[in-house]
Protein backbone atom coordinates (compact mmCIF):
# COMPACT_ATOMS: atom_id res chain seq x y z
CA UNK A 1 0.00 0.00 0.00
CA UNK A 2 2.78 1.87 0.87
CA UNK A 3 4.67 1.92 -2.23
CA UNK A 4 5.55 5.80 -3.38
CA UNK A 5 5.18 6.71 -6.63
CA UNK A 6 7.99 8.22 -8.83
CA UNK A 7 5.70 11.67 -9.04
CA UNK A 8 4.91 11.27 -4.98
CA UNK A 9 8.72 10.48 -4.36
CA UNK A 10 9.91 13.89 -6.50
CA UNK A 11 7.36 15.64 -4.84
CA UNK A 12 8.30 14.70 -0.70
CA UNK A 13 12.16 15.38 -2.11
CA UNK A 14 10.70 18.65 -3.61
CA UNK A 15 9.26 19.78 -0.26
CA UNK A 16 11.75 18.67 1.99
CA UNK A 17 14.59 20.71 -0.69
CA UNK A 18 12.29 23.62 -1.08
CA UNK A 19 11.19 23.97 2.80
CA UNK A 20 14.79 23.47 3.98
CA UNK A 21 16.23 26.25 1.90
CA UNK A 22 13.22 28.87 2.62
CA UNK A 23 14.15 28.11 6.61
CA UNK A 24 18.01 28.30 6.30
CA UNK A 25 17.46 31.51 4.19
CA UNK A 26 14.96 33.12 6.08
CA UNK A 27 16.20 32.65 9.94
CA UNK A 28 19.27 34.82 9.37
CA UNK A 29 17.70 38.01 8.36
CA UNK A 30 14.82 37.02 10.63
CA UNK A 31 16.49 36.81 13.65
CA UNK A 32 18.61 40.48 12.93
CA UNK A 33 15.09 41.85 12.27
CA UNK A 34 13.58 40.43 15.27
CA UNK A 35 15.56 40.92 17.88
CA UNK A 36 15.88 45.13 16.23
CA UNK A 37 11.95 45.11 16.72
CA UNK A 38 12.38 43.47 20.47
CA UNK A 39 15.09 46.27 21.42
CA UNK A 40 14.95 49.32 19.66
CA UNK A 41 12.26 51.81 19.15
CA UNK A 42 12.00 54.28 15.83
CA UNK A 43 9.55 56.08 14.37
CA UNK A 44 7.63 54.27 11.64
CA UNK A 45 8.41 50.82 13.89
CA UNK A 46 4.17 50.50 13.30
CA UNK A 47 4.51 50.56 9.54
CA UNK A 48 7.69 48.36 9.29
CA UNK A 49 6.02 45.55 11.68
CA UNK A 50 2.94 45.72 9.56
CA UNK A 51 4.49 45.33 6.52
CA UNK A 52 6.27 42.33 7.92
CA UNK A 53 3.69 40.60 8.97
CA UNK A 54 1.44 40.94 5.39
CA UNK A 55 2.09 37.98 4.33
CA UNK A 56 0.30 36.45 7.20
CA UNK A 57 -2.81 38.18 7.29
CA UNK A 58 -3.17 38.72 3.18
CA UNK A 59 -4.43 35.90 0.93
CA UNK A 60 -1.54 33.85 0.27
CA UNK A 61 -2.46 34.82 -3.56
CA UNK A 62 -1.59 38.26 -3.24
CA UNK A 63 2.26 37.89 -2.41
CA UNK A 64 2.12 35.34 -4.92
CA UNK A 65 1.25 37.98 -7.19
CA UNK A 66 3.27 40.50 -6.16
CA UNK A 67 6.15 38.49 -6.36
CA UNK A 68 5.32 37.43 -10.30
CA UNK A 69 5.19 41.70 -10.68
CA UNK A 70 8.95 41.92 -9.17
CA UNK A 71 10.69 38.49 -9.57
CA UNK A 72 8.97 37.41 -12.64
CA UNK A 73 11.51 37.54 -15.68
CA UNK A 74 9.42 40.49 -16.99
CA UNK A 75 8.97 41.85 -13.46
CA UNK A 76 11.71 44.79 -12.05
CA UNK A 77 13.96 43.06 -9.91
CA UNK A 78 13.68 39.91 -12.24
CA UNK A 79 14.69 41.22 -15.16
CA UNK A 80 17.34 42.78 -13.80
CA UNK A 81 18.75 39.69 -12.17
CA UNK A 82 18.29 37.68 -15.28
CA UNK A 83 20.22 40.18 -17.03
CA UNK A 84 23.43 40.92 -14.72
CA UNK A 85 23.37 37.79 -12.71
CA UNK A 86 22.05 35.17 -15.20
CA UNK A 87 19.26 34.29 -12.14
CA UNK A 88 15.98 33.82 -12.69
CA UNK A 89 12.97 33.05 -10.47
CA UNK A 90 10.45 32.26 -12.87
CA UNK A 91 8.83 29.06 -13.19
CA UNK A 92 11.51 27.10 -11.22
CA UNK A 93 11.99 25.60 -7.84
CA UNK A 94 14.47 28.72 -6.45
CA UNK A 95 11.04 31.17 -6.96
CA UNK A 96 9.33 28.38 -4.96
CA UNK A 97 12.05 28.81 -2.35
CA UNK A 98 11.15 32.84 -2.72
CA UNK A 99 7.45 32.42 -2.38
CA UNK A 100 8.01 30.11 0.49
CA UNK A 101 10.10 32.08 2.58
CA UNK A 102 7.87 35.25 2.20
CA UNK A 103 5.54 34.02 3.96
CA UNK A 104 7.65 31.95 6.61
CA UNK A 105 9.26 35.11 7.64
CA UNK A 106 6.79 36.73 9.54
CA UNK A 107 6.33 33.79 11.84
CA UNK A 108 9.69 33.51 12.34
CA UNK A 109 10.33 37.22 13.14
CA UNK A 110 7.71 37.10 15.34
CA UNK A 111 9.12 34.07 17.72
CA UNK A 112 12.37 35.24 17.94
CA UNK A 113 11.22 38.61 18.80
CA UNK A 114 8.98 37.36 21.59
CA UNK A 115 11.68 35.01 22.93
CA UNK A 116 14.53 38.28 22.86
CA UNK A 117 12.11 40.47 24.92
CA UNK A 118 11.52 37.62 27.31
CA UNK A 119 15.60 37.80 27.95
CA UNK A 120 16.42 40.47 30.66
CA UNK A 121 18.29 43.54 29.53
CA UNK A 122 19.96 43.38 32.74
CA UNK A 123 22.17 40.75 31.49
CA UNK A 124 22.77 42.14 28.29
CA UNK A 125 23.65 45.25 30.43
CA UNK A 126 25.88 43.36 32.79
CA UNK A 127 27.72 41.72 30.01
CA UNK A 128 28.37 45.12 28.69
CA UNK A 129 30.23 46.21 32.01
CA UNK A 130 32.22 43.18 31.56
CA UNK A 131 33.52 44.19 28.70
CA UNK A 132 31.60 42.94 25.82
CA UNK A 133 30.99 45.14 23.17
CA UNK A 134 27.85 44.97 20.96
CA UNK A 135 28.51 42.27 18.48
CA UNK A 136 29.81 40.22 21.50
CA UNK A 137 26.79 40.80 23.84
CA UNK A 138 24.44 39.94 20.76
CA UNK A 139 26.39 36.78 20.13
CA UNK A 140 27.24 35.47 23.68
CA UNK A 141 23.65 36.53 25.64
CA UNK A 142 21.16 37.11 23.50
CA UNK A 143 21.57 34.58 20.69
CA UNK A 144 21.92 31.24 23.29
CA UNK A 145 19.21 33.01 25.56
CA UNK A 146 16.78 33.05 22.32
CA UNK A 147 17.45 30.04 20.92
CA UNK A 148 14.62 28.19 21.93
CA UNK A 149 12.43 30.86 20.86
CA UNK A 150 14.65 30.75 17.03
CA UNK A 151 14.34 27.26 17.03
CA UNK A 152 10.65 27.47 17.64
CA UNK A 153 10.23 29.39 14.92
CA UNK A 154 12.62 27.77 12.34
CA UNK A 155 9.90 24.70 13.02
CA UNK A 156 7.09 26.85 11.95
CA UNK A 157 8.41 28.39 9.23
CA UNK A 158 9.96 25.09 7.89
CA UNK A 159 5.97 23.85 8.19
CA UNK A 160 4.64 27.08 6.49
CA UNK A 161 7.19 25.99 4.02
CA UNK A 162 5.92 22.78 3.58
CA UNK A 163 2.27 23.61 3.82
CA UNK A 164 2.66 26.94 0.93
CA UNK A 165 0.27 26.66 -2.23
CA UNK A 166 -1.39 30.08 -2.92
CA UNK A 167 1.56 31.97 -3.17
CA UNK A 168 3.60 29.02 -4.97
CA UNK A 169 1.18 28.07 -7.32
CA UNK A 170 0.44 31.86 -8.48
CA UNK A 171 4.37 32.75 -8.55
CA UNK A 172 6.15 29.72 -10.09
CA UNK A 173 3.07 27.32 -11.30
CA UNK A 174 2.57 23.99 -10.60
CA UNK A 175 5.40 22.08 -12.84
CA UNK A 176 6.06 18.32 -12.05
CA UNK A 177 9.60 17.68 -10.68
CA UNK A 178 10.56 21.49 -10.55
CA UNK A 179 7.73 23.15 -8.35
CA UNK A 180 5.47 20.68 -7.91
CA UNK A 181 5.64 19.78 -4.10
CA UNK A 182 3.58 17.89 -1.67
CA UNK A 183 0.46 20.33 -1.28
CA UNK A 184 0.47 21.42 -5.02
CA UNK A 185 0.76 17.33 -5.90
CA UNK A 186 -2.28 16.56 -3.45
CA UNK A 187 -4.39 19.12 -5.58
CA UNK A 188 -3.53 17.87 -8.52
CA UNK A 189 -4.30 14.36 -7.77
CA UNK A 190 -7.92 15.74 -6.45
CA UNK A 191 -8.16 17.12 -9.64
CA UNK A 192 -7.46 14.01 -11.54
CA UNK A 193 -9.96 11.34 -12.32
CA UNK A 194 -9.31 8.20 -10.01
CA UNK A 195 -6.79 10.28 -8.32
CA UNK A 196 -8.28 9.80 -4.53
CA UNK A 197 -6.18 6.95 -3.36
CA UNK A 198 -2.82 8.86 -4.35
CA UNK A 199 -4.36 12.25 -2.83
CA UNK A 200 -5.00 10.28 0.53
CA UNK A 201 -1.98 8.57 0.55
CA UNK A 202 0.48 11.85 0.37
CA UNK A 203 -2.45 13.81 3.30
CA UNK A 204 -1.22 10.53 5.55
CA UNK A 205 2.45 11.28 4.38
CA UNK A 206 1.87 15.00 5.41
CA UNK A 207 1.04 14.90 8.48
CA UNK A 208 3.60 11.80 9.34
CA UNK A 209 6.65 14.78 7.77
CA UNK A 210 4.40 17.55 9.99
CA UNK A 211 4.72 15.40 13.12
CA UNK A 212 8.52 14.46 12.30
CA UNK A 213 9.34 18.04 12.47
CA UNK A 214 7.43 18.69 15.68
CA UNK A 215 8.83 15.51 17.48
CA UNK A 216 12.27 16.66 15.91
CA UNK A 217 12.09 19.90 17.19
CA UNK A 218 10.98 18.97 20.47
CA UNK A 219 13.72 16.61 20.53
CA UNK A 220 15.84 19.81 20.23
CA UNK A 221 14.68 22.10 22.73
CA UNK A 222 14.72 19.75 25.07
CA UNK A 223 19.00 19.62 24.44
CA UNK A 224 19.44 23.09 24.13
CA UNK A 225 17.16 23.96 27.27
CA UNK A 226 17.30 20.80 29.94
CA UNK A 227 14.94 21.42 32.82
CA UNK A 228 16.33 23.06 35.79
CA UNK A 229 17.27 21.07 38.54
CA UNK A 230 18.39 18.03 37.14
CA UNK B 1 39.80 59.07 42.44
CA UNK B 2 36.41 59.68 42.18
CA UNK B 3 34.72 62.71 40.70
CA UNK B 4 31.56 62.93 39.30
CA UNK B 5 29.27 65.75 38.61
CA UNK B 6 25.64 64.29 36.31
CA UNK B 7 22.24 65.81 35.98
CA UNK B 8 20.20 63.72 34.13
CA UNK B 9 16.38 63.86 33.63
CA UNK B 10 14.44 60.32 33.57
CA UNK B 11 10.76 61.02 33.19
CA UNK B 12 9.51 62.78 36.50
CA UNK B 13 12.89 61.53 38.33
CA UNK B 14 15.58 64.16 38.36
CA UNK B 15 19.16 63.34 39.21
CA UNK B 16 21.47 66.23 40.08
CA UNK B 17 24.62 65.01 41.66
CA UNK B 18 28.37 66.12 42.55
CA UNK B 19 30.50 63.45 44.60
CA UNK B 20 33.68 63.43 45.11
CA UNK B 21 35.90 60.67 46.93
CA UNK B 22 39.48 60.94 47.50
CA UNK B 23 38.88 57.17 49.92
CA UNK B 24 39.21 53.29 48.69
CA UNK B 25 35.45 52.63 49.75
CA UNK B 26 32.97 55.24 49.50
CA UNK B 27 29.41 54.05 50.81
CA UNK B 28 26.13 56.12 48.67
CA UNK B 29 23.20 56.17 51.29
CA UNK B 30 19.51 56.68 50.72
CA UNK B 31 16.21 56.02 50.64
CA UNK B 32 14.17 53.85 48.05
CA UNK B 33 14.03 55.73 44.91
CA UNK B 34 16.48 58.75 45.86
CA UNK B 35 18.40 57.64 42.25
CA UNK B 36 21.38 55.50 43.44
CA UNK B 37 20.89 52.96 41.48
CA UNK B 38 20.48 55.50 38.65
CA UNK B 39 23.77 57.25 39.54
CA UNK B 40 25.49 53.82 38.91
CA UNK B 41 24.20 53.12 35.93
CA UNK B 42 25.33 56.79 34.65
CA UNK B 43 28.94 55.70 36.48
CA UNK B 44 29.43 52.28 34.46
CA UNK B 45 27.80 54.17 31.14
CA UNK B 46 24.74 52.46 31.28
CA UNK B 47 22.60 55.67 31.04
CA UNK B 48 24.17 58.51 29.54
CA UNK B 49 23.51 61.82 31.54
CA UNK B 50 22.38 65.21 30.07
CA UNK B 51 25.65 66.84 31.42
CA UNK B 52 28.61 66.90 33.66
CA UNK B 53 31.72 64.48 33.77
CA UNK B 54 32.62 61.44 35.09
CA UNK B 55 36.71 60.93 36.28
CA UNK B 56 37.54 57.56 37.94
CA UNK B 57 41.18 56.75 38.73
CA UNK B 58 42.23 60.10 37.00
CA UNK B 59 40.59 59.08 33.34
CA UNK B 60 37.87 60.93 32.14
CA UNK B 61 34.82 58.75 31.06
CA UNK B 62 32.29 61.05 30.29
CA UNK B 63 32.33 64.96 29.82
CA UNK B 64 29.38 66.74 27.83
CA UNK B 65 31.15 69.84 26.82
CA UNK B 66 33.85 67.70 25.16
CA UNK B 67 31.39 65.31 23.98
CA UNK B 68 33.63 62.29 25.27
CA UNK B 69 31.16 59.03 26.09
CA UNK B 70 33.38 56.16 26.85
CA UNK B 71 31.14 53.07 25.83
CA UNK B 72 30.52 50.94 28.86
CA UNK B 73 32.42 47.99 27.96
CA UNK B 74 35.57 50.18 27.36
CA UNK B 75 34.78 51.69 31.02
CA UNK B 76 36.83 49.18 32.89
CA UNK B 77 33.97 49.44 35.76
CA UNK B 78 32.92 46.51 37.36
CA UNK B 79 28.86 46.23 38.73
CA UNK B 80 27.44 44.36 41.48
CA UNK B 81 23.59 43.52 40.89
CA UNK B 82 21.11 43.28 43.46
CA UNK B 83 19.47 40.44 41.58
CA UNK B 84 22.66 38.87 40.93
CA UNK B 85 22.25 38.80 36.88
CA UNK B 86 24.58 35.40 36.29
CA UNK B 87 23.94 34.36 32.96
CA UNK B 88 21.86 31.72 33.18
CA UNK B 89 23.00 29.61 30.31
CA UNK B 90 27.03 29.61 31.45
CA UNK B 91 28.30 27.60 34.11
CA UNK B 92 29.77 29.03 37.48
CA UNK B 93 32.84 29.07 35.80
CA UNK B 94 32.12 30.70 32.53
CA UNK B 95 29.94 33.06 34.01
CA UNK B 96 33.42 33.87 36.65
CA UNK B 97 35.82 34.03 33.89
CA UNK B 98 33.27 36.16 31.20
CA UNK B 99 34.70 39.23 31.62
CA UNK B 100 38.23 38.07 31.92
CA UNK B 101 38.40 36.84 28.74
CA UNK B 102 37.94 39.42 27.18
CA UNK B 103 40.69 41.53 29.00
CA UNK B 104 44.36 41.39 27.26
CA UNK B 105 47.07 39.47 29.26
CA UNK B 106 48.81 42.41 30.94
CA UNK B 107 44.87 43.71 31.94
CA UNK B 108 44.28 40.64 34.20
CA UNK B 109 45.35 41.37 37.16
CA UNK B 110 43.27 39.01 39.55
CA UNK B 111 43.01 35.85 38.58
CA UNK B 112 40.48 32.92 38.87
CA UNK B 113 41.93 31.22 41.40
CA UNK B 114 42.43 34.15 43.51
CA UNK B 115 38.45 35.06 43.52
CA UNK B 116 37.54 31.28 44.26
CA UNK B 117 39.46 31.13 46.98
CA UNK B 118 38.87 34.72 48.35
CA UNK B 119 35.30 34.02 48.16
CA UNK B 120 35.37 30.27 48.76
CA UNK B 121 33.83 29.22 45.58
CA UNK B 122 35.59 26.44 44.04
CA UNK B 123 32.87 23.81 44.65
CA UNK B 124 30.45 25.81 42.44
CA UNK B 125 32.60 26.27 39.39
CA UNK B 126 31.04 23.32 37.56
CA UNK B 127 26.89 23.73 38.45
CA UNK B 128 24.40 26.14 36.45
CA UNK B 129 23.30 29.43 38.56
CA UNK B 130 19.62 27.83 39.18
CA UNK B 131 21.09 25.55 40.78
CA UNK B 132 22.78 27.84 43.88
CA UNK B 133 21.42 29.66 46.65
CA UNK B 134 21.03 33.46 47.16
CA UNK B 135 24.22 33.58 49.11
CA UNK B 136 26.31 31.49 46.85
CA UNK B 137 24.76 34.08 43.71
CA UNK B 138 25.94 37.13 45.00
CA UNK B 139 29.35 35.73 45.66
CA UNK B 140 29.58 34.57 42.30
CA UNK B 141 28.07 37.70 41.06
CA UNK B 142 31.11 39.65 43.19
CA UNK B 143 33.63 37.14 41.60
CA UNK B 144 32.68 37.78 37.76
CA UNK B 145 32.92 41.66 38.12
CA UNK B 146 36.24 41.46 40.32
CA UNK B 147 37.88 39.19 37.35
CA UNK B 148 37.28 41.58 35.07
CA UNK B 149 39.79 43.60 36.94
CA UNK B 150 37.88 46.73 37.76
CA UNK B 151 39.31 50.09 38.57
CA UNK B 152 36.06 50.71 40.47
CA UNK B 153 33.63 48.33 42.10
CA UNK B 154 29.79 49.57 41.73
CA UNK B 155 28.02 47.20 44.66
CA UNK B 156 24.21 48.18 43.68
CA UNK B 157 22.67 46.73 47.56
CA UNK B 158 24.34 43.74 46.64
CA UNK B 159 22.98 42.44 50.37
CA UNK B 160 18.90 43.47 49.80
CA UNK B 161 17.78 40.29 48.34
CA UNK B 162 19.44 38.05 50.79
CA UNK B 163 17.97 37.47 55.16
CA UNK B 164 20.08 38.44 57.77
CA UNK B 165 22.12 35.46 58.45
CA UNK B 166 23.43 35.35 55.05
CA UNK B 167 24.28 39.33 54.93
CA UNK B 168 26.13 38.40 57.91
CA UNK B 169 28.14 35.23 55.94
CA UNK B 170 28.94 37.84 53.14
CA UNK B 171 30.04 40.80 55.11
CA UNK B 172 33.30 39.61 55.60
CA UNK B 173 33.78 38.66 51.74
CA UNK B 174 33.31 42.34 51.15
CA UNK B 175 35.74 43.03 53.68
CA UNK B 176 38.50 40.67 52.51
CA UNK B 177 37.97 41.83 48.70
CA UNK B 178 38.49 45.30 49.85
CA UNK B 179 41.83 44.08 52.49
CA UNK B 180 43.28 42.02 50.17
CA UNK B 181 42.65 43.36 46.48
CA UNK B 182 42.59 47.04 47.18
CA UNK B 183 40.10 47.82 44.66
CA UNK B 184 37.80 51.34 44.95
CA UNK B 185 34.67 50.91 45.49
CA UNK B 186 31.07 52.41 45.89
CA UNK B 187 28.91 50.66 47.81
CA UNK B 188 24.87 51.58 47.57
CA UNK B 189 22.95 50.56 50.15
CA UNK B 190 19.89 51.74 52.41
CA UNK B 191 21.06 50.24 55.35
CA UNK B 192 23.90 52.38 57.07
CA UNK B 193 24.85 49.74 59.53
CA UNK B 194 26.08 47.91 56.18
CA UNK B 195 27.68 51.03 54.99
CA UNK B 196 29.36 51.48 58.01
CA UNK B 197 30.86 47.44 58.09
CA UNK B 198 33.14 48.61 55.46
CA UNK B 199 33.47 52.21 55.15
CA UNK B 200 33.41 55.54 57.58
CA UNK B 201 33.00 57.82 54.22
CA UNK B 202 29.59 58.16 54.05
CA UNK B 203 27.54 59.88 51.18
CA UNK B 204 23.46 60.23 51.60
CA UNK B 205 22.03 61.02 48.78
CA UNK B 206 17.51 61.88 48.41
CA UNK B 207 15.05 62.75 45.53
CA UNK B 208 18.74 62.78 43.50
CA UNK B 209 20.49 64.98 45.38
CA UNK B 210 23.36 65.11 47.24
CA UNK B 211 22.01 66.34 50.80
CA UNK B 212 26.07 65.46 53.03
CA UNK B 213 28.82 63.32 53.60
CA UNK B 214 30.23 61.81 56.19
CA UNK B 215 33.60 61.16 56.76
CA UNK B 216 34.94 60.08 60.34
CA UNK B 217 38.87 58.70 59.64
CA UNK B 218 39.91 56.83 62.04
CA UNK B 219 43.11 57.57 62.97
Amino acid sequence: MFELSDQELSAILLSLKIAGWSTLLSCPPAILVGWFLARWDFTGKALIDGLIHLPLVLPPIVPGYLLLLCFGNNGLIGHWLHQQFGISFAFNWKGAVLASMVMAFPLIVRSVRLSVSAIDKGLENAARTLGADSLWVFLSITLPLAAPGILAGAVLGFSRSLGEFGATITFVGNIQSETRTLPLAIYTATQSPGGDDQAARMVMLSIVLALTALALSEMLSRKLHPKPGR
Amino acid sequence: MLDIQVSLQQGNFHLDTKLHSEVLVTGLFGPSGAGKSSLLQVIAGLVTPEQGRIVVDGELLYCSTRHINVPPHKRRIGLVFQDDQLFPHLSVRNNLLYGFRRLKVGQQKIHLDTVVDLLEIAHLLDKKPNLLSGGEKQRVGLGRALLSSPRLLLLDEPLASLDQRLKQQILPFLLRTRDELCLPMLYVSHSLEEIHYLTEHVVYIERGCVIGAECNQKS
